[in-house]
Parts: structure tokens; C-alpha cells; sequence
């Protein structure tokens, strides 16, 4: 078995970051990530990031992946790819499998950022090839550069439906339509009016009845909803599109968190079940972080500043700074991320995620 | 190369040349991009029915692209169950559509 300073699971935005802040201050961090390719979803987020110059509004978000990439190699960072890690034991035990062999780390720390995975959305005809998370789509055509279809319709006009929408525009793809079941935009009014303004029909209080076809999508039946969400009869409409693509939302992927017993909390504003933890990251679980969205969906942004808090803590902890020097980082980091999380949708997200370390100080107590 | 592959990009700019491989789909080649997961290379060969689930034969393909719904399942070089969505491509890659949970093959169904 391995020793290790820190274990990082997961090569996105908030793993790498956790990475890189540790191994600035002496940390020997250990990277996994199940895919082959690091950077997480930020590769495939060809848009420019919002908030202000020093949350690195402006630089589109595959460029603060080649960055943070940059940063892991310079610092002689260890990242294992096509590196599952299927089991978390007592004394932070990491059980892994990497390319057909098993591998066993002991860890001093750990710091979980495995992400979330989009949500699926039942109808007649929603397993039908074709019908396809718009995450799914994304990586399709802005990392893999291949069309996941000629025609698509997109349902959910969050963030992610709204920008993938036009990525697929700007990818060559046809848009027919976007709906939401709600009877307001879900994403930012910026984003809404770039696919406005490329012609695209932008339909609120719309759901999809039925995806169509034999073997894969040909077709799909919309319809207008009341405010109690029920289908008006009547209003049915079919359009002609191969693909749907389900933009409804992201649930964190905690099983890792689960099976180290850590407490958690149900918040559906940050995507359901979450661990809790305090001002470093950590949970109930000593020794044991996590950053980005496994702890609450937020953003590529507030994700780096989560894995830097958490990387900061951990070198502290490891006895790589010093207390006031800790201070002082974390600070500073929280400055940025409390600026981040405000507006419309920020001020919510910041409330949650308070109420995420409320709980954790009284379980602490309790 | 089919017309799904996007050549050309307002903010990515041309795609580099890069690599390409042979790989075999049901035994039928396919000219695929070194590298890129399989499920795009079949995506780009306007292939998009992957598998077919074991109680009501129904059709499935590629769903979350992050290897977490298993949807993009098939059988690669006589191993059943792999995901497509994250897996690259390999030269010579026999890649077949998988009828329920597929089936291991002598070689592969040692120890």
C-alpha cells in the first residue's frame, strides 16, 4: 500500500485546484480521475466565464483547464487517469482501479471533488437514442467536435440549456425549439438573448410529451402546461428533430461521501443529498474534504475557490503553513467566493450553503 | 469523413489533423479519430443505436457522457459492459452492438 500526503479524487476544476493550492506549499498530492482525459467539465465550456476579472470573468472555461493543467505539471503533481476509485475505507483507505489493476493508497488527507452527474427526465420514447443529457451533447461537439445529431430540440432553459443551445448553433447544429415546463427563464437573461437573437423560438410554460421513433429520435410532441405543470389539451404540437437534449438540472455524485459516513443534508437547491461541512471544506469526518459540486451544484468558478480553500486547509493541517498564514489565504478566499455567490442566483446559493456549515458546527457540538 | 464532424469552429477554430485509426463496428471498419471516445466515432459514422436491453430488446445509446449512466454500453474487443461515452479509441478496435449484458468470451473469461 501507498503512502500519500493527500488524496485528490476527481481532475475538475475544484480537484485540480485543491491539487495545485496543497502542492504550492509543499503538499505531495495524489490526482484520480475516472477518465482518461483530465479537466472535469471544463473543457467543454468554450464560453466566457462570468463575475469579475480576478474570478477570471471574460477567459473561456477551457482555458483556465489548460491553465490549472499547466499549473498541476509544473508542480510535479501526480494525476493517475482512467483511475477509478471504488472504495474509501477506514484511516482514509483508498481502494482504486487503474487500467485493469488494483491499487491501494493510505491517504493523510483526502479531498473529494467528484462533481455531479445531469438529471433524466421519464416520458414516453426518453430512452430512445437521441434523447441525451445536454451535457452529453456538449462534450460532443465542443470537445469531440462530432454533432450529436442535425436538429435538436432542448429542454430547459437554465444556464446549461441556454449555452449549450448556442454552442450547438455555433457547432453547425440546427436548434428547433427550447422549452421549459416553468412559466419563467430558468437561466441568465444574456444568455436567453443570444439564442433569441440567432432566431431560435424560446417556448416557457412548454413541456415534451413524447420523444418519437423506431430505432432512434424522429420526431417530438411538445405541449403548453397550466401553472399546476398539467398538460393542456389541445395544445400538442410535433416537431421534426432527431435529437432532445435534457438540460434539468445536476444531482452531486456522493457515494464516495456515503461510504465514509459523513453527515449529510438534504438541500434540493444545491441538487439534493450533500455532505456538510465547515469554513475548510471539511466534513464530519476528520480528515476528509470535499469541493465543488459533490458538496452543492454551483459553478466552474465557485469550484476552483472551494478546491483552493480546501487545498489551503489541508496544507495547514499537514503542518505546511501556519496558522496566521492560513488565515490570511482562506480569507481570501472566501472574500471572492462570498462576491461570487450574490445576484439572483448567487444570494440562494449562498444561503445554502451557510445553512451547510450551520449544520456542521451544530453536529460538532451536538 | 461524414458531414457530423465539426471541421470548422467560430471559437475553436479548424480541428487539427490528428490521428486516425481503423476501428470495426458488427465487423464493419470505420475511419475514427485516435483518441476521441468511441462513442463518437460511431456518432460520426451516423451510428447511434448502441445496445439493446436484455428484457424488451429496446435500443439504447449514448446518454450522460461521463460514464456514470451506463447507457453507452457495449462490447469492445470481446469485453461486454464497456462505456463508450469515456473509453478511446484504439487501431483496430472490435467494437460490437451489445444485446443485453453481453457475453464474455472464452479468452476474456479466465480466473
Amino acid at each position: 500500500m501507498q503512502q500519500v500526503d493527500l488524496a485528490v479524487i476527481g481532475a475538475g476544476p475544484a480537484g485540480l485546484a485543491a491539487a495545485v493550492e496543497a502542492a504550492t506549499h509543499g503538499v505531495r498530492p495524489v490526482v484520480f480521475d475516472e477518465n482518461y482525459r483530465p479537466g472535469g467539465q471544463l473543457f467543454k465550456q468554450i464560453h466566457k466565464f462570468f463575475g469579475s476579472r480576478e474570478h477570471l470573468a471574460g477567459i473561456r472555461g477551457f482555458r483556465i483547464g489548460e491553465k490549472l493543467l499547466a499549473d498541476a505539471y509544473r508542480l510535479g503533481i501526480e494525476v493517475k487517469l482512467g483511475a477509478t476509485v471504488y472504495g474509501l475505507f477506514p484511516d482514509r483507505q483508498l481502494e482504486v482501479v487503474c487500467r485493469q489493476q488494483k491499487l491501494s493508497y493510505q491517504a493523510q488527507k483526502i479531498v473529494l471533488a467528484s462533481g455531479a452527474s445531469e438529471n433524466t427526465l421519464s416520458f414516453p420514447g426518453s430512452t430512445l437514442p437521441g434523447v441525451m443529457s445536454a451535457g452529453a451533447a456538449q462534450t460532443m461537439i465542443n470537445v469531440n467536435r462530432v454533432l450529436p445529431g442535425k436538429k435538436v430540440l432542448m429542454v430547459g432553459t437554465g444556464n446549461v440549456g441556454l449555452i449549450v443551445s448556442y454552442q450547438l448553433l455555433q457547432a453547425g447544429a440546427e436548434v428547433a425549439c427550447l422549452i421549459d415546463a416553468a412559466h419563467q427563464l430558468g437561466g441568465y437573461g444574456v444568455h436567453a438573448a443570444k439564442v433569441r437573437r440567432a432566431g431560435v423560438p424560446l417556448k416557457l410554460g412548454y413541456t415534451i410529451v413524447e420523444a418519437h421513433g423506431e430505432e432512434e429520435v424522429s420526431a417530438a410532441t411538445i405541449a403548453k402546461v397550466d401553472e399546476k405543470f398539467q398538460v393542456i389539451p389541445g395544445t400538442e404540437e410535433t416537431l421534426e428533430v432527431d435529437t432532445i437534449c435534457l438540460a434539468v438540472g445536476l444531482t452531486p455524485l456522493t457515494e464516495l461521501a456515503w461510504i465514509t459516513g459523513c453527515k449529510f443534508t438534504y438541500i434540493p437547491g444545491l441538487g439534493g443529498h450533500v455532505p456538510v461541512h465547515n469554513r475548510d471544506m471539511e466534513t464530519t469526518v476528520k480528515g476528509f474534504y470535499v469541493a465543488g459540486d459533490v458538496t452543492g451544484v454551483e459553478e466552474a468558478s465557485t469550484a476552483l475557490e472551494e478546491g483552493r480553500l480546501a487545498g489551503v486547509a489541508v496544507a495547514e493541517a499537514l503542518g505546511y503553513l501556519d496558522a496566521g498564514a492560513a488565515r490570511e489565504k482562506k480569507a481570501e478566499i472566501w472574500r471572492r467566493l462570498d462576491q461570487l455567490r450574490t445576484g439572483p442566483f448567487g444570494s440562494k446559493r449562498k444561503q445554502f450553503k451557510d445553512s451547510l456549515i450551520k449544520e456542521w458546527s451544530e453536529y460538532e457540538q451536538s | 469523413m461524414s458531414k457530423v464532424r465539426v471541421k470548422q469552429h467560430p471559437i475553436l477554430g479548424p480541428q487539427e489533423e490528428g490521428q486516425w485509426v481503423t476501428i470495426y463496428f458488427n465487423g464493419k471498419p470505420i475511419k475514427a479519430r485516435k483518441g476521441e471516445p468511441i462513442a463518437a466515432s460511431l456518432y460520426a459514422a451516423g451510428i447511434r443505436v448502441f445496445r439493446y436491453t436484455k428484457r424488451f430488446q429496446e435500443p439504447r445509446s449514448l446518454f450522460c457522457g461521463i460514464g456514470r449512466c451506463t447507457d453507452c454500453m457495449m462490447t469492445v474487443n470481446d469485453v461486454p459492459n464497456v462505456r463508450t461515452c469515456i473509453t478511446p479509441v484504439e487501431e483496430g478496435m472490435r467494437v460490437e452492438q451489445q444485446k443485453g449484458l453481453g457475453q464474455w468470451s472464452e479468452k476474456n473469461a479466465t480466473s
